[in-house]
């Protein structure tokens, strides 16, 4: 956990009085609407269909006991009593009054919570592995470097109004579960031959309308320069981003125009100016923000404990432990992943009882540390395997034991026309109806990993198009209808999902879907041939023959 | 529109004037950057002070000849959501060393005063009679900033380092 010192609160609590000074002014009338949306966009206040929806920011996905009761307060206090864990590792509430915003505000600060760009045309959310840490074979904890990101874009005096969003996610392991390929810059830690920490730089991925994979920008930018590698960057696209075009506006599109060589060399000239200022870190300016950064006082376990060689005679127990626990770098520990998509249940939501008793088990469970990952769902990092059965029988009376943890039931989806001003289609009543055809958790483990991605809009919250199957919701003639990808992944190889066809009816798409599901059943080579697999294998002809023959 | 210069709002004693407008005999001038750099001899043999207004998309790099002898540099915020004159003051500032007045026009609200003068600007032509009074409280609203820029501002990691090293003065 970073631990916030007194320069760190000073500013976010200078940052709540600027906002309740701003939300007075909208609220006299001294600001007008179109003036006030921008800052309250920097703030992270949307005006959604029904409400104001405040979208708060849990950086690299890192959340602290005492962190997760403030938001389940502020669910309970200023909203309807629950919260939703979206892909950028952010909360949002949906029912917030304007004049209470700045209280929500105060109550969060209190424990170093802030809102401050989670939206708006700015520097957004650092996010990154929510296995930082904790993984296996990780090069380092990239959460250093997210909180040195964190600090220096945080009310950045030259980006705060830039062409559009700009979001930066960094992993540190082989297995990206950052999806840094998709974001304005990605970056993956690595170390070079004289084992000195430094990143590669991709830069111009991004979904939305046009979709785009990150480039490779530059192969190692030392850890030591990355503030101004960054700060080059974003000096080239805060002059030359398209600013006539909102959806022409991301940096991937300059990028697109430009070619990643012409773009790259304009960043190399700008960085040569600049990498030799006080942008530079010195070792003990890392050091000191690493200090902040507190670990577990680990035991010393044994790798197969008692209790848990006892509960694997349960199977409900061992369907949950062989889906949701994973192997931590400490012997004896598991990292836990918290499925918050039960059956029938909008994915990521989750109520302000489940935060406080999710917290509780933290404490006694896991050091008093949550992870939220970029899937909609929470972990716990440092669960001793002792503990793992206890733990799984707590979960499990929340609610929150659900073992479909990378399965087709683990569903990735944005809020939708149920919420969102922006949509043309609904989005969780497709994921809902999708968890009760696939609620069999034999089957769904029988289907394997499968990713399921639903948009309501070309926006692309619910990145759609690397999802192993995606579904992009779309308005025709009045009507929702939706279009389906296979094939897209937002790891280490990501890739764009392909068109299978005409758009289908909202009626139509869980059987749609069950049909690619069958079909990827019957044309798997061996059980072990994954989704993806298949439909590398075979492109998407044979899923859409299944699909279209009788419709 | 009020102007904001050294924290107070002053009376301006620059006139603005158009591509075509008659040049007036003496006293201090804002001309439009394509004017300039067309008569720019002509406009610096004159009495008064010359000023440029340069706008956000073109390169500033061209004025770097002049800015020994120009009085002013007024750079423009079409909407207060465009910024790209933030980096070209910071250029102007801290790559070119630019030190006459930096004054931001168009739509300058108070919200964005302590960006603004973090980027390197001096003087403000508010858009709200009550902002530019407002200025002083305003500028004064952030005590801690993460990022270095020309203004000298000392950043968080540079405070925390100070802090280490006084705190291990005397142990």
């Amino acid at each position: 956990m970073y631990a916030y010192d007194e320069i760190d609160r000073t500013l976010v609590n200078e940052r709540v009085s600027e906002f309740r000074d701003q939300v007075k002014r909208r609220l006299s009338g001294e600001l007008t609407e179109d003036e006030f949306k921008i800052l309250r966009l920097q703030n992270g206040v949307y005006l959604q269909l029904h409400a104001y929806m405040f979208r708060v920011a849990i950086p690299y996905g890192t959340l602290a006991t005492n962190q997760m009761r403030a938001l389940a307060h502020v669910a309970r206090k200023y909203d309807r009593g629950y919260g939703h864990f979206t892909t950028r590792q952010n909360i949002q509430f949906n029912w917030i009054k304007l004049a209470e915003l700045p209280d929500a505000l105060a109550d969060l600060a209190k424990v170093g919570i802030h809102a401050m760009q989670t939206s708006g045309n700015n520097m957004r959310n650092v996010t990154s592995d929510q296995w930082a840490g904790v993984a296996p074979g990780e090069i380092e904890d990239p959460r250093i470097w997210s909180e040195l990101i964190r600090q220096h874009t945080t009310l950045h005096p030259e980006f705060s109004f830039l062409p559009r969003k700009f979001k930066i996610a960094i992993t540190a392991s082989d297995h990206d579960r950052a999806a840094i390929r998709i974001h304005d810059i990605g970056l993956r830690l690595i170390k070079n031959e004289r084992g000195e920490t430094g990143f590669e730089v991709l830069v111009g991925g991004g979904l939305g309308r046009t979709p785009f994979i990150a480039k490779t920008i530059k192969h190692f930018v030392h850890g030591r320069d990355i503030l101004s590698y960054i700060e080059a960057i974003l000096r080239v696209y805060n002059q030359y981003g398209r600013r006539d075009n909102i959806y022409k506006a991301r940096i991937k599109i300059l990028v697109h125009e430009l070619g990643i060589e012409k773009f790259s060399r304009e960043v190399e000239d700008e960085w040569q100016q600049i990498r030799n200022s006080s942008l530079q870190l010195d070792d003990e300016m890392i050091e000191d923000i690493r200090s902040r950064f507190t670990y577990p006082a680990y035991e010393k376990l044994p790798h197969m404990p008692d209790e848990l060689r006892q509960a694997a005679a349960d199977p409900d127990f061992e369907a949950w432990r062989k889906n949701s626990v994973a192997p931590h770098k400490v012997q004896g520990y598991s990292i836990v992943t918290i499925s918050l998509k039960p059956t029938g249940g909008p994915p990521g939501d989750a109520t302000a009882e489940q935060m406080d008793a999710l917290a509780d088990l933290a404490d006694k469970y896991s050091f008093g540390e949550i992870r939220v990952g970029h899937e909609q769902n929470l972990a716990l990092p440092h669960v001793a395997k002792r503990d793992l059965p206890a733990l799984w029988k707590a979960l499990d009376k929340l609610g929150l034991a659900t073992p479909n943890v990378n399965l087709i039931t683990d569903i990735i989806a944005c809020p939708g026309l149920d919420y969102c001003s922006l949509a043309n289609a609904r989005s969780i009543p497709i994921a809902q109806e999708l968890t009760r055809r696939f609620a069999n958790h034999e089957l769904a483990n029988l289907i394997g990993r499968l990713h399921i991605n639903i948009s309501g809009c070309i926006n692309a919250c619910g990145h759609h198009h690397v999802g192993h199957i995606g579904i992009l919701g779309v308005e025709k003639n009045g009507e929702e209808v939706y279009q389906i990808t296979i094939g897209g992944r937002a790891d280490e190889n990501a890739a764009l999902g392909t068109l299978i066809g005409p758009g289908v009816k909202f009626d139509e798409v869980a059987d749609v879907v069950e049909d690619i599901v069958e079909a990827y059943l019957a044309l798997r080579e061996r059980p072990e041939e994954l989704f993806m697999d298949t439909v590398k294998r075979l492109g998407v002809e044979p899923f859409k023959e299944r699909v279209y023959a009788t419709r | 529109m009020p102007l904001v210069n050294g924290g107070k709002i002053v009376d301006d004693s620059f006139v603005k004037l158009a591509v075509d407008t008659p040049l007036p005999e003496g006293g201090d001038i804002l001309v439009p950057a394509e004017r300039f750099l067309g008569e720019a001899d002509v406009l610096l043999k004159r009495s008064g002070k010359v000023g440029v207004i340069w706008p956000n998309n073109r390169d500033i790099a061209e004025l770097v000849p002049y800015l020994g002898k120009i009085a002013a540099v007024a750079l423009v915020f079409p909407t207060f959501r465009d910024g790209r004159a933030y980096s070209q003051a910071r250029l102007l500032r801290e790559r070119y060393d630019y030190r006459g007045e930096l004054r931001a026009t168009g739509q300058v609200l108070r919200d964005q005063f302590v960006f603004m003068l973090r980027a390197g600007f001096d003087a403000f032509e508010v858009k709200k009679q009550a902002d530019a009074e407002a200025f002083m409280q305003t500028a004064k609203r952030y005590s801690v900033f993460y990022q270095p820029t020309g203004d000298g501002r000392i950043t968080a990691l540079h405070r925390r380092m100070q802090l280490r090293h006084s705190e291990g003065v005397g142990t």
